[in-house]
């Protein structure tokens, strides 16, 4: 089993456990990840709405050098999963704007025709490799152990290919498949802050505080993610929710870090070290 | 311009191009395409009028056929559904034969659906001269006539369907009336009361299903379907399939002995008809005023079927011995003239919203629960408690669950407003509760409608206009704590608000039945893209299908409330009376026909028959088409490998003229 792995930004930099846990994961179940040679930034969400036709050829470029390979794109990252979706998407909608963005990709020797899949981590592991193959890797199971599983606004919305849109499941077949227990979490859709948190932190801290105060009250010892930025918010600000709100002290992890530990993979291999919130009590009884 | 090869001489054609007061005449230079076919060899007269189906119209087409001595009419107006038969009439006032006649469809075909003038005249004089060259060809025929049985079906036994089968019967008609539930009553019998007179739902409908048990010219069939239509209008044979219910019904009287005396001594298993919020037993009756008021055993949960080792202590409780464990499910056959399918809706599935926490969170509840709940006959006798037990302090009733949203149904479920103020009204009234409604917009529009949501506001309703966002258990505040928050914005405050209840109503829209589909193709009639059942005209022809004989009535036509289910229910009734008091029907004489000489006997034809008219002559060896049963499809005439099926009105010469004259300039 073999894919393309575009790690983005956020894997290389504050979201680097994400990358570290995602590869140690897929090496233990033998799915190779190649990264894209070359591969540049998504465009995030904010080039969007700068210049869309320069944001698709931004992004474009990176279908682009995928399509060389006849194999899916792995995107981790919430906001390159979203854009490089709607990259793909748009172009194949809309012809006239393909043209211009294979024009532009061809002054840099590429071309596109559109045949590349970009797919979520969480949509690979249990519709490709199997919840089974998982579970029989799991050498050191979460028992006992209570998650709220939170997926963020972007990777089910707008497009919902893999799950449903306002109540995902399959991070809590993982999960489960991991031997841990997962609290009823209505918010798991619900937005982090986004960059708000840096722009309008009134209203990213409070966006940020509810979702985790609402886990903790549920009984999580973690929230459990899979976008970096939602990591980076809720781990980040709860110096800040402390002084406004209340002390809060709940580790936030990438679901990849749970699955690797119950598969037996060392903590510090997985980047659970790197949080700034401690993840002590995930790391209880191990 | 040369002309096809005439078979039959050259006859006489009159050409009349109809202005349809401004709808043709915009559009479509009428002047130009009258002069244009005038020019044509054959034909004869060729005019222009304001008013082709008026009656000064018709009589010009008459006088002219009489004076010119014509022999063959084309006219070119509307859709032949509209006045195809409008025309025939002038030809036979005419003295012609009514086949002698073409139509050709300027209005929708052209008028309507063209922007530019000089491309809409030119179609049409395309289209007329294909006409001029056919009708040349065309033969003298006759409609056949068949008797009509004056029976009815009546299929489905809510409001709709009883109504029905009562206005038949007291006409003097013999109904069968088909219900494949236990009980006839459908939705209404599980309505505590009506909007907006409040008055008590089984008070006025228990009267009208006995009425049905006990009429002399009603035949009842419940806990039965309809599985195979057969026939055409006036002569429909239909199969329906009549579940066992393990009770002899004729024996029968409704006591309930049974039901106490089952081995279950408290009810068990989930209660249909209370949406699960009660519990029966295997043996049991929907609610005591079913109608007929026969138990039926359940052979999922009783131990009987399920291990053959119960004490069987309803047997012994039943003096009549009407309890059949070895009931089998029968097949019986009718003969009908007219059908009404009255087949009713079904409530939108709450959990296909799933932020609205149906499902997921006790407290909310689907409102047709909540009519079970408020129902003085219902689970809790009509006191308002939630799965937890308890009271609520406040309840929140959100509108437009599942209709009025792109993501589910589009449409406008016409009901819900009304009844969501209802149930706001019973809900406060019962339970002293705090009410919140929350609307798009509200939707009053009939007979003391509006005056019913006035006296809602007086009563202290509230209403707040937004469509909310989700039903949510997280707290912001303690008076939030441990109970659903509603998340809503407030378009006339103008923001966002959050409000704590103990109890959530989704106000569920309706949807076709299930079946829909299944029940459509099984009666050969039409649903619109939405799925519910298609009436053959939105205005005109509101309770009549494009399958003749076929009526509908009630919501599986579109959502309705009583008043408008029971009006459309009385106007099928009318129409099925209508075509068996009329003694016959007029069938097409678009028929196809053997020629036997070229026939080589191959029964290809014989299966692909839709309606089952081919059969073989052994003796012959040749394929026979029943003429009665022929619906004109074309499909065995497209088939016959020698090409000895012929179709009138589509013969050969006929379709390949017209073709000709199509390509002609």
């Amino acid at each position: 089993m073999r894919y393309l792995y575009f790690p983005g930004c956020s894997l290389k930099g504050t979201g680097r456990a994400y990358e570290e846990s995602l590869l140690a994961v897929f090496g233990a179940l033998g799915v190779e990840l190649q990264e894209i040679d070359d591969w540049n930034c998504c465009g995030a969400t904010a080039y969007m709405s700068v210049d869309e036709t320069k944001s698709y050829a931004l992004a474009g470029r990176n279908l682009a050098l995928a399509e060389r390979e006849d194999l899916d794109v792995i995107a981790p990252c919430s906001a390159c999963y979203l854009v490089l979706n709607k990259t793909q998407k748009g172009l194949a909608e809309h012809p006239e704007l393909h043209r211009k963005v294979v024009k532009a990709l061809k002054a840099g020797g590429l071309d596109y025709k559109g045949t590349v899949r970009v797919r979520h981590p969480l949509d690979v592991l249990v519709n490709d490799v199997g919840l089974d193959k998982i579970a029989a890797l799991i050498k050191n199971p979460m028992k006992g152990h209570r998650f709220a599983t939170y997926y963020g606004c972007q990777i089910v919305r707008p497009y919902a290919t893999f799950d449903d849109q306002d109540d995902p499941m399959t991070m809590e077949k993982l999960l489960k498949a991991a031997g841990a227990e997962c609290v009823s979490y209505p918010l798991k859709t619900r937005c982090c802050g986004g960059s708000l948190t840096g722009t309008l932190p009134e209203v990213g801290l409070r966006l940020a505080y509810i979702l985790i105060k609402e886990a903790k009250k549920r009984g999580a010892e973690a929230i459990v993610t899979v976008c970096p930025l939602c990591q980076f918010n809720l781990d980040g600000t709860q110096g800040q929710i402390a002084k406004k709100y209340e002390r809060v002290d709940l580790p936030i992890v990438y679901f990849t870090q749970i699955l690797g530990l119950a598969m037996g993979i060392s903590a510090s291999e997985l980047g659970l070290t790197r949080g700034i919130i401690p993840a002590q009590a995930v790391l209880a009884g191990r | 311009m040369e002309h096809p090869q005439e078979k039959n001489g050259r006859p006489r054609i009159g050409f009349y191009i109809c202005h349809c007061g401004s709808n043709i005449a915009s559009m479509i230079d009428v002047a130009e395409v009258q002069q244009y076919i005038a020019a044509l060899p054959g034909v004869k007269v060729s005019r222009d009028y304001k008013y082709m189906c008026s009656d000064p119209g018709q009589e010009m087409i008459a006088q002219d056929i009489r004076e010119h001595k014509l022999e063959r009419l084309v006219v070119a107006a509307c859709s032949p559904n509209l006045h195809e038969e409008t025309f025939r009439k002038a030809a036979v006032k005419g003295g012609l034969n009514a086949f002698y006649f073409q139509m050709v469809n300027i209005r929708e075909h052209a008028a309507w659906v063209h922007t530019d003038r000089r491309s809409a005249t030119e179609k049409t004089k395309d289209l007329a001269r294909a006409a001029v060259y056919r009708v040349h060809f065309h033969k003298a025929l006759e409609k056949r006539q068949v008797p009509v049985s004056p029976e009815v079906l009546v299929v489905g036994g809510g409001i709709a369907g009883i109504h029905a089968a009562l206005t038949l019967a007291n006409a003097g008609k013999k109904v069968t009336l088909v219900e494949r539930e236990a009980t006839i009553g459908g939705h209404m019998a599980m309505f505590d009361k009506t909007f907006p007179t409040l008055d008590c739902a089984a008070c006025i409908l228990t009267p009208k299903m006995s009425a049905v048990k006990s009429h002399p010219n009603i035949t009842l069939w419940t806990y039965s379907e309809v599985v195979q239509v057969e026939g055409y209008v006036g002569n429909y044979k239909v199969t329906v399939k009549r579940k066992p219910r393990y009770i002899k019904e004729d024996l029968c009287v409704g006591c309930m002995e049974c039901i106490d005396a089952c081995v279950f001594k408290e009810p068990k298993f989930s209660d249909k008809f209370n949406q699960g919020l009660g519990k029966r037993k295997p043996i049991y009756i929907d609610f005591p005023q079913a109608t007929p008021k026969v138990v039926l055993i359940d052979p999922q949960t009783c131990i009987q079927f399920k291990t053959g080792k119960c004490k069987k202590t309803c047997v012994e409780s039943c003096d009549r011995e009407a309890i059949d464990f070895a009931q089998k499910e029968e097949m019986r056959e009718l003969q009908v003239g007219a059908i009404v399918l009255a087949t009713g809706f079904k409530t939108f599935d709450a959990k296909r919203e799933p932020h609205y926490g149906y499902g997921r969170y006790p407290g909310v509840f689907t409102a047709l629960e909540i009519e079970r709940l408020v129902n003085a006959s219902g689970p809790t006798a009509g006191e308002v408690v939630g799965r937890d037990g308890k009271h609520p302090r406040a309840v929140g009733i959100i509108h437009c669950v599942g209709s009025r949203d792109e993501k589910t149904n589009k449409w406008c479920s016409r009901v819900c407003c009304m009844y969501s103020l209802k149930l706001a009204h019973l809900i406060q009234e019962h339970s002293g509760a705090e009410v919140y409604n929350f609307y798009i917009d509200m939707r009053a529009p009939g007979k003391a409608y509006e005056e019913f949501y006035d006296k809602l506001l007086a009563e202290g309703v509230h209403f707040v206009r937004g469509r909310v966002a989700e039903v949510t258990d997280w707290a912001m505040t303690p008076e939030e704590e441990g109970r659903l928050v509603l998340r809503v914005e407030d378009t006339l405050a103008g923001f966002v608000r959050r409000i704590p209840v103990d109890m959530v109503v989704l106000s569920t829209g309706l949807e076709p039945q299930a079946d829909a589909q299944a029940v459509r193709r099984c009666f050969n009639i039409g649903c619109g893209s939405e799925g519910f059942f298609q009436e053959r005209h939105p205005k005109l022809a509101p309770v009549n299908t494009f399958t003749d004989g076929i009526f509908i009535a009630g919501a599986c036509q579109a959502p309705k409330d009583i008043p408008d289910t029971v009006a459309q229910a009385g106007a099928a009734a009318a129409e099925a009376l209508v075509l068996i008091d009329s003694g016959h029907v007029e069938l097409e004489p678009n028929t196809s026909y053997v020629v036997e000489e070229e026939c080589s006997g191959c029964k290809s034809c014989v299966p692909l028959c839709p309606y089952t008219a081919i059969s073989f002559d052994g003796e012959k060896k040749k394929a026979m088409i029943n003429e009665v049963l022929c619906k004109g499809c074309g499909v065995c005439v497209a088939a016959c490998p020698s090409g000895s099926i012929r179709q009138n009105l589509f013969d050969d010469d006929e379709i390949f003229s017209e073709i000709e004259g199509v390509m002609a300039k």
